[in-house]
């Protein structure tokens, strides 16, 4: 079977994220969207330690202590941006104001709940940071993970069994293997992006899977 | 006259005692009040409940603080990193406490401490493990948690410019934590890199008015310091 791959997978994201789109892309694979945004359309990165506006990494001896991203990374700041305290930033996400987050995912849930911030392992320090605030944190919660985990098993379960970070908080999923919408009428295929039949797909999934009306 | 800069690191800490709640600004390295916490360490309060989004990294700043045994709690978002060992060291051995909050219901509940509220209902968490034992409540059609507000007796924060006033600015992402925390402890001390005569500070752009803050202590920082020379400051 030929899946997409991690940059690919980031590709596929960055398309459907619009012109004037507000958006925040979680730490780790969802941080490979910005490689791919189409250079033709404006779209202001926000992160949570109080950036929008985020540009790129630094060019090397360029970066400085004080210009970072949630991921504790060196970045630039595009014109225009602008810098925020933490309780401006977060009220961006919970009061509505971006259009889209991008997270990873350990597990997502047939009705969208979403676990992705602990593993429930019983000697692990917990640890959330602004994971649960960006679950709820904008118009629509897309979700980039790989399809199964290392074991082959879904990652697309009937119900969660890590802890949930969100409740019903998934707007679409994006995997090495298709892209999911998650809707009232359950989960729905809107492509398929490895060599795969829908059957194939439906029966690596387990959760029941609809096809997309056309 | 009002002079609210202090002479010295160590007499801008000297009174914090022990038991003391102190919040400490900076996420990651940026706006993290190095020179101030060195001083706290350096005086020795005990059995401190610490308010930070994270539970020190590395040796250096907060977590020379937890290595050295001073810290009976910590409230954050995100304890466990890559170079957090002395507070999992400490963890792990049941000899610290956590209270582990989602990082923007921590931003808020700093925020209604210093705004007087007396907690508020927040999407965040619901149905989930770090919601368990709060009361929740249904407001058109959304699921809620209450939240209570975090009060302390001291902030230690860093920011660019202060004045006798108390009034800050900040540089870049290192402002972050630094205006909530001010105005949610009762003692706010602030790092700046460098003290302002009054009036220097564009009234339209001060981002922490001076009510907000009781002590400034000037610390000289090699990143700082150049930002001052390329502004022609200095």
């Amino acid at each position: 079977m030929k899946r997409f791959n991690r940059d690919q997978i980031a590709a596929r994201v960055a398309a459907d994220i619009p012109e004037g789109a507000y958006v925040n892309l979680g730490i780790g694979l969802p941080t490979k969207v910005a490689d791919y945004l189409p250079a033709d359309r404006e779209i202001f990165l926000h992160s949570e330690n109080g950036l929008l506006g985020m540009g790129p990494a630094p060019a090397p001896g360029e970066e400085d202590d004080d210009l970072i991203n949630a991921g504790k990374q060196p970045v630039t700041l595009l014109p225009g941006g602008s810098f925020f305290h933490h309780a401006d930033s977060f009220a961006m996400m919970r009061g509505g104001h971006l259009d889209i987050c991008v997270l990873g995912a350990f597990q997502v849930s047939a009705s969208g709940d979403l676990a992705n911030w602990h593993t429930g392992a019983p000697d692990a320090i917990p640890a959330v940071g602004g994971a649960m605030d960006l679950a709820l944190g904008a118009k629509q919660v897309f979700i980039m993970m790989e399809h199964q985990t290392k074991s082959g098993e879904s990652k697309i379960v009937p119900a969660c069994t890590y802890p949930i970070t969100a409740v019903g908080c998934v707007s679409r999923i994006y995997t090495d293997l298709a892209v999911i919408d998650v809707t009232a009428d359950g989960l729905v295929v809107r492509e398929i992006l490895a060599d795969i039949s829908f059957e194939t797909l439906q029966e690596i999934t387990v959760v029941p899977l609809k096809r997309m009306a056309s | 006259m009002i002079d609210k800069t202090f002479a010295s690191l160590q007499a801008a800490v000297a009174d914090i005692h022990d038991g003391a709640t102190v919040m400490i600004g900076g996420f990651g390295n940026a706006g993290m009040p190095a020179a101030l916490i060195d001083a706290l360490i350096d005086q020795g309060a005990r059995e401190l409940t610490i308010v930070n989004n994270n539970a020190g990294n590395g040796d250096t700043g907060l977590a020379a603080l937890i290595k050295a045994r001073q810290v009976r709690k910590i409230i954050c978002s995100f304890p466990r990193q890559a170079d957090s060992w002395h507070f999992d060291k400490l963890y792990r051995a049941g000899e610290i406490e956590l209270e582990l909050t989602p990082q923007g219901n921590l931003a808020e509940r700093i925020r209604a401490a210093g705004a007087g509220i007396g907690g508020f209902f927040t999407p965040t968490g619901y149905g989930t493990l770090l919601a368990e034992g709060k009361e929740t409540r249904l407001i058109d059609g959304r699921h809620y948690v209450l939240e209570a507000p975090i009060h302390a007796d001291f902030a230690l924060i860093k920011a660019l410019r202060g004045d006798r006033w108390g009034n800050l600015v900040y540089r870049m992402s290192a402002r972050n934590f630094g205006p909530i925390m001010a105005s949610a402890a009762k003692c706010t001390i602030a790092q700046v890199s460098e003290i302002v005569p009054l009036g220097a500070l564009d009234p339209e752009n001060i981002i922490t008015p001076g009510i907000f803050v009781q002590r400034v202590v000037l610390q000289n920082d090699v990143l700082q310091n150049d930002v001052l020379q390329s502004e022609g400051a200095k």
